[in-house]
């Protein structure tokens, strides 16, 4: 027999979420980006996202939230640089890791848009890992933390640290939704207001590159921004529907996002980034 | 020693020639122990493996041997269900050689899962959208049944079968051996499908992303077409190299043609079909996802000779000396070719699992290669040393050649 979702609708890991409940989305303003990292700190200190002594093998160590450094390629003095942050994409559409997870361990929340990952039930077989274009999700080839170094007493309460050999991935920070969602219960709400709840990558962002909001409230910034014409998604082409948004007024950054065969790429705008310097202008979300 | 043990009527070597011979084995066997120790207590980071290469060498091996191990169900089905008498010869080394293959398989996967104490989560959670849990599920059973069927024949050693009600159990399992062939036949053609639709389902993966019917990949059927291809290669390979070492011919030359002509005919089709599974996604799937048939071999280790060595050298190659009467009847052409199809299934499976990982799909990522650590190596070849072991024992006490005393009548002194 067929489970069904809170709809009522039979789940068959083929749907998107709808439109009746909440679809929980991030723009990141690759613009505005610095490169400065704060989002991955952010991240793994408040995901308790496990680390070791040397980091540097870097096939292996865990970033929920990964920056990419991507370049146009150009020699000097024509030579740009974008800085590229990835968290989980949160597919909407058939994410190509849930319908293939052998034990169910994964699965896409109808009613909030979040792939989840529930790292008890997870074998560790990592065919998630290997369905994922992404590379947003990471197996923990190691025990999470030292045990004798006193690193429990900075892990978020929240947050389950997990064991080795289990996947995990970024969750949107469900445990911060949880928090709202008893907030707003204690206050007698029954909705979020928008801010209420965001990511720690949000709130750590020093530029405010990332907006994180409801994709299905038309009024919130998210809901505007996706629609903007510099808006853009990762492997867009591939029909997972991403529901992380980039932002870019340069071509070359649009064009690195995903793949084209020549002649097949429309730019968005001739002039660069760096021609009309158009980001930094006031009302640059206004538009 | 174990003259006892031994069956009657056939020649075997000394005790101690044995023991010599098992040593290798038992070498590779104790490497393979030590490494899954150091896995299963210090964790996957023993490996290479990495969130990039999350598959790896031991997937390579699972999927290699359970393809070749594909002897097993198919010469199975053809004996008992189609009704060929003559590989009546060959079923039993058929058998053990599908044993072999598919619980050294599931051994390997035990160690590669992160969590091995939750692997019966698969069964309890399954989720029916995984390709892998059909593959998991069926290969449990499978197993079973191989081992129903592997079981007849342990009964039938010289000291086993003096025990009457063992002897009648061991009479009746031959008696009912169709229900289990055909059972068998079942599960061996979902799993072998399901393996290459595991591949074929991971539509933002477009090296491996195919097409298909319904629910399933075009590689659902091409894997299985592919490993009953080169299944009854590799039963003719272990029966070529068992008469080598004993120096006697065990099989009569009608069986080994049988299933030398099915084989060489199988790959045909098969190596048909790939061309247009080929084509259909060069066309197809590739540009689609914004990409060139050479976009996947622009960098890295993996280039496209790997694609030419698994259809030219490894797939027409062995097809046409194996679809040649000449080629099937002179030895050495026939284990040439036998090798050559079954490198051809390693390659195959190769492609689908370490260049699919390999090639990265974010246009600003890097490709990645990957080289074992000695622990997978060990893991890897102790299966190859567990193999051995298990045929030489197996042929040693038991009646594994039907046809051997007829074939090597021993002179009386």
């Amino acid at each position: 027999m067929k489970k069904s979702n809170d709809h009522g609708k039979p789940e068959t890991g083929h749907e998107s979420t709808n439109g009746s409940g909440q679809k929980y989305g991030m723009v990141i303003d690759l613009d505005k980006c610095t490169g400065c990292g704060t989002c991955m700190v952010a991240c793994a200190a408040e995901n308790n996202v496990s680390v070791r002594a040397d980091q540097s093998d870097k096939e292996r160590v865990i970033t929920w939230m990964r920056l990419y450094k991507i370049s146009n390629g150009k020699k000097f003095p024509h030579t740009e640089v974008s800085y590229f942050p990835r968290p989980c994409m949160h597919c909407d559409h058939h994410p190509p890791c849930v319908s293939v997870c052998v034990a169910t361990a994964t699965k896409l929340d109808f009613n909030t848009g979040i792939v989840s990952q529930i790292y008890t039930r997870c074998i560790g077989c990592r065919y998630c890992q290997a369905a994922c274009p992404y590379g947003a999700r990471y197996f923990n080839w190691w025990d999470s933390f030292p045990q004798d170094k006193g690193m429990d007493r900075y892990l978020t309460p929240e947050v389950s640290p997990r064991m080795r050999g289990v996947v995990e991935k970024c969750t949107f920070c469900h445990h911060r939704l949880m928090r709202a969602k008893n907030q707003a219960y204690a206050e007698d709400r029954r909705e979020l207001e928008e801010g209420e709840y965001i990511t720690a990558c949000t709130e750590a962002c020093p530029a405010q590159a990332i907006t994180f909001g409801d994709l299905n409230k038309p009024d919130h910034k998210v809901s505007q921004l996706i629609k903007h014409p510099y808006a853009f998604r990762l492997l867009d082409r591939l029909g997972t529907e991403p529901k992380v948004y980039y932002l870019s007024s340069r071509d070359w950054v649009r064009k690195l996002a995903d793949n084209f065969l020549p002649g097949e790429y429309e730019p968005v705008v001739n002039r660069t980034w760096a021609e009309d310097e158009w980001s930094t202008k006031p009302g640059r979300d206004e538009f | 020693m174990d003259s006892p043990l031994i069956p009657h009527g056939v020649k075997r070597c000394t005790p101690g020639v044995f023991f010599l011979w098992t040593l290798p084995w038992l070498a590779l066997l104790a490497w393979g122990g030590l490494s899954a120790f150091l896995c299963l207590w210090k964790g996957l980071n023993q490996t290479n493996m990495s969130n990039v290469f999350a598959f790896a060498l031991w997937i390579v091996f699972d999927l290699a041997v359970i393809a070749l191990g594909a002897g097993a169900f198919f010469t199975g089905f053809l004996t008992y269900i189609v009704g060929r008498k003559e590989l009546k010869s060959i079923i039993n080394t058929a058998v053990v050689i599908g044993f072999i293959c598919y619980s050294g398989a599931m051994v390997m996967l035990g160690i590669d899962i992160g969590q091995p104490v939750r692997g019966w989560f698969i069964m309890w959670h399954a989720n029916i959208h995984s390709m892998l849990v059909e593959v998991s599920f069926c290969i449990t059973c499978y197993l079973v049944v191989l081992a129903i069927e592997f079981i007849p024949l342990i009964l039938e050693n010289r000291q086993i079968e003096k025990v009457k009600e063992l002897r009648f159990l061991g009479h009746n399992l031959h008696e009912i051996m169709a229900v289990f062939a055909a059972t068998g036949t079942f599960l061996s053609f979902f799993h072998q499908g399901s393996l290459g639709g595991m591949f074929g389902v991971m539509y933002a993966r477009p090296f491996a992303a195919r097409e298909g019917f319904y629910i399933w990949p075009w590689t659902f059927f091409l894997f299985v077409l592919s490993a009953i291809a080169c299944g009854p290669c590799f039963t003719i390979l272990c029966t070529k190299l068992t008469e080598f070492l004993s120096r006697k011919k065990l099989v009569p030359d009608d069986a080994i043609e049988f299933l030398a002509k099915l084989s060489g005919r199988l790959l045909a089709v098969y190596l048909i079909l790939k061309t247009f599974d080929y084509l259909g996604w060069i066309y197809g799937i590739v540009p689609r996802s914004g990409l060139t048939f050479m976009d996947f071999f622009r960098d890295g280790p993996y280039g496209v000779w790997l694609i030419v060595a698994e259809m030219i050298f490894c797939g027409l190659l062995p097809a046409i000396i194996l679809l040649t009467p000449g080629g099937r009847k002179s030895q050495g052409a026939l284990i040439f070719a036998s090798l050559l199809n079954c490198t051809g299934i390693v390659l195959n499976r190769f492609l689908f699992i370490i260049v699919t990982l390999a090639v990265p799909v974010m246009p600003f990522d890097r490709f990645w290669g990957y080289l074992p650590t000695w622990q997978e190596w060990g893991i890897g070849l102790a299966v190859v040393g567990y193999g051995f072991l298990v045929f030489s024992l197996a042929y040693r006490y038991l009646p594994m050649f039907p046809k051997e005393i007829e074939l090597n009548p021993v002179p009386s002194e």
